[in-house]
């Protein structure tokens, strides 16, 4: 079972590769990834040296190119995806079935994952991007049972990629539109969501208040933690009651359900959270370095000490194994 | 421009279907989408009352086709939708590409719906090439985006349709968020989202709009309403206005004020006082702009 872990930068991919993991995952500093913000990702420069880096040490260096592409901007898309062979990466995870099509146009076997943004969560799904472009893997949205993703990974003609560890998505990946109707923008078409430009805080005095793009998304009394207004982890208010009407601000952490996983023979685990710090993709990839091999060697669950030290990272510092618990759904 | 009504969003009893069915057959729609497309749980209407249904409309000169759930996730699920997407009698909308692989591999021609990600002429010509005959439009695309593909989808006889009234369907998740507020287990969920004829609202704390839930899909809390600007549709070359269905009768009255609209643009405009309820609009996604945002 491969350990996938984001990079946002180079000292993060350092980190990530000098704590164990078997493969890390990039992208280029424009719209096309789905963590397109301020900062983050990678120039030419910085992804020979990633390669580099990387290379040494035996881990393998993903580029996500996992946005949709309008035609106008079509170019954009096809120079990332030229660029990202000539250097050296050595998978591209991809969404749009354009994108695929352009990189089979080059190529026949270079190695192609299926994005969670592409939201396959069939058989079918998997069979059609497997017939029609021959992807290796599939990283499968996070809105599976558990029993659903081990059926899956049986019975599917490509490798199967889950999430562990990080930001809980609660919506199909690749099929939520909130973000644009609310900003303009949204994770298929500029790589954001809820981004942060259209983010305001409000001091109130006993109460601060987040927005985006002028609503409201929560109220925190002086004793909550102040979580950042991605709009679906907000409070509203529904038939005379406020709540989180969609959900919590929770992270998901599978770590409680690794041995199953292995055992169903899913093939990687991908850790989110390109826009971390350094020290944080450090203890993450750590901590599943370990776990990870605890469980191949032993096949006994991970001990309960390492998933509660790991729930303190989380975001909202609470964590969910989400819909891989159907009482989850 | 033809009219089109989607397939019900909601879930209503199959009295409530049929009278509305019986209804739109009278009047002057074009194209009439059915079936099931949020949740499988939901089952007053079984596939032959679909199918009862589809004769009743075809007889009445309607195109139909067969709408497919949106996500796919249990082997159930998947059987259900193999039953339409192999079936020859009717064309398939399909808003999973699972659908898509199934229908080509029958050889039948699909329509794609709004969960279909064909956001440029590449995957749009590798869809054709498959079997697709029209595309329905991405909720979150406008009109300057349109205007490249549309004019290659003209050339490859594509017809184009776009949402001109309605809530848009803007998420799907594993969760039910009906019965997550109503504090149910989703798998004991006693179909309590038959009891909202058009979904909950979700209203900021503040008492803005947010979003509609219904069932597994989040909607917008606003509706589309475009009905105004028909021309900027029609001159823009989209070939099919699509209705997503809000109350029955709300429904059925925006049918024929476009259908009168469409036939004098010049002289005449949407009447919202007509409806029997109160709804907040928005079209922003046309103008290239957050999509909760209203021109009048």
């Amino acid at each position: 079972m491969e350990l996938v872990c984001p990079a946002g930068n180079y000292p993060s991919l350092v980190k990530a590769v000098d704590n164990g993991a078997d493969a890390v995952y990039i992208g280029l500093q424009n719209e096309t990834n789905a963590r397109h913000f301020a900062g983050l990702n990678f120039s030419e420069k910085q992804i020979i040296k990633a390669v580099d880096y990387a290379h040494t040490k035996n881990c393998k260096v993903y580029c996500a190119i996992n946005t949709y592409p309008k035609e106008k901007s079509w170019a954009r898309w096809t120079n990332s995806v030229d660029q990202a062979i000539e250097l050296g990466i050595d998978t591209l995870i991809v969404a749009d079935i354009g994108v695929m099509d352009y990189i089979r146009s080059r190529s026949n076997d270079f190695p192609i994952h299926l994005s969670v943004q592409a939201s396959a969560t069939n058989l079918h799904a998997l069979n059609f991007y497997h017939q029609n472009f021959g992807i290796r893997r599939a990283v499968l949205p996070r809105v599976l049972s558990l029993k659903q993703v081990s059926q899956l990974a049986k019975t599917a003609p490509v490798e199967i990629e889950v999430f562990g560890f990080g930001s809980l998505c609660i919506m199909a990946e690749g099929r939520c539109y909130l973000s644009s109707y609310l900003t303009g923008q949204s994770p298929n078409t500029k790589g954001v969501c809820s981004p942060a430009a259209f983010v305001d805080w409000q001091d109130k005095g006993s109460i601060l208040e987040s927005r985006l793009n002028g609503l409201l998304i929560d109220r925190f009394s002086e004793n909550e933690n102040a979580g950042y207004p991605t709009l679906c982890k907000g409070r509203f208010e529904i038939e005379g009651k406020i709540e989180h009407a969609l959900e919590e601000p929770t992270s998901l952490n599978t770590m409680d359900i690794l041995p199953d996983l292995h055992q169903s023979g899913i093939a990687a685990i991908k850790i989110e959270g390109r826009q971390r710090s350094p020290a944080y993709v450090a203890m993450v990839t750590k901590s599943w370095r370990k776990a990870i091999d605890h469980t191949i060697r032993s096949g006994n669950p991970v001990p309960q000490k390492e998933i509660t030290a790991l729930a303190d990272l989380a975001e909202g510092k609470q964590t969910t194994i989400g819909a891989y618990e159907r009482s989850w759904q | 421009m033809k009219i089109s009504v989607a397939a019900v969003p909601y879930f209503w009893s199959k009295q409530t279907y049929l009278t509305f069915y019986k209804k739109v057959a009278l009047s002057s729609v074009d194209v009439v989408y059915l079936g099931e497309t949020v949740c499988s749980k939901r089952r007053s209407m079984k596939l032959q009352d679909w199918l009862d249904i589809a004769v009743l409309l075809a007889d009445a000169g309607k195109q139909v086709v067969l709408s497919t759930l949106t996500l796919i996730e249990a082997e159930s699920e998947l059987n259900y939708l193999k039953n339409i997407a192999s079936q020859k009698n009717y064309l398939i909308e399909a808003n999973d590409i699972s659908a898509v692989e199934i229908a080509s591999q029958n050889n039948n021609n699909f329509v794609t719906g709004t969960a279909i990600n064909i956001y440029n002429n590449h995957s749009l010509k590798k869809l054709i090439d498959l079997g697709m005959k029209r595309w329905i439009v991405p909720v979150e695309l406008g009109k300057d985006d349109l205007s490249p593909i549309i004019s290659f989808a003209k050339q490859n006889f594509i017809e184009v349709e776009y949402q001109i009234f309605g809530r848009m369907p803007l998420a799907y998740s594993a969760r039910c968020f009906t019965a997550r507020h109503h504090q149910m287990a989703k798998d004991r969920c006693q179909f309590i989202c038959s009891e909202d004829e058009q979904g909950i609202l979700v209203n900021t704390q503040e008492g803005d709009s947010f979003v509609q839930i219904n069932g597994i899909q989040t909607q917008s809390a606003k509706v589309v309403n475009l009905i105004n600007h028909t021309q900027s549709l029609i001159d823009s070359g989209i070939d099919i206005a699509r209705i997503v269905p809000i109350s029955l009768n709300d429904t059925l009255n925006v049918i024929e004020q476009l259908s009168m609209i469409l036939q004098q643009p010049e002289k005449l405009n949407f009447l919202p006082d007509r409806l029997e309820n109160q709804y907040e609009y928005c079209n922003g996604y046309w103008w290239q702009i957050e999509g909760m945002k209203y021109t009048a």
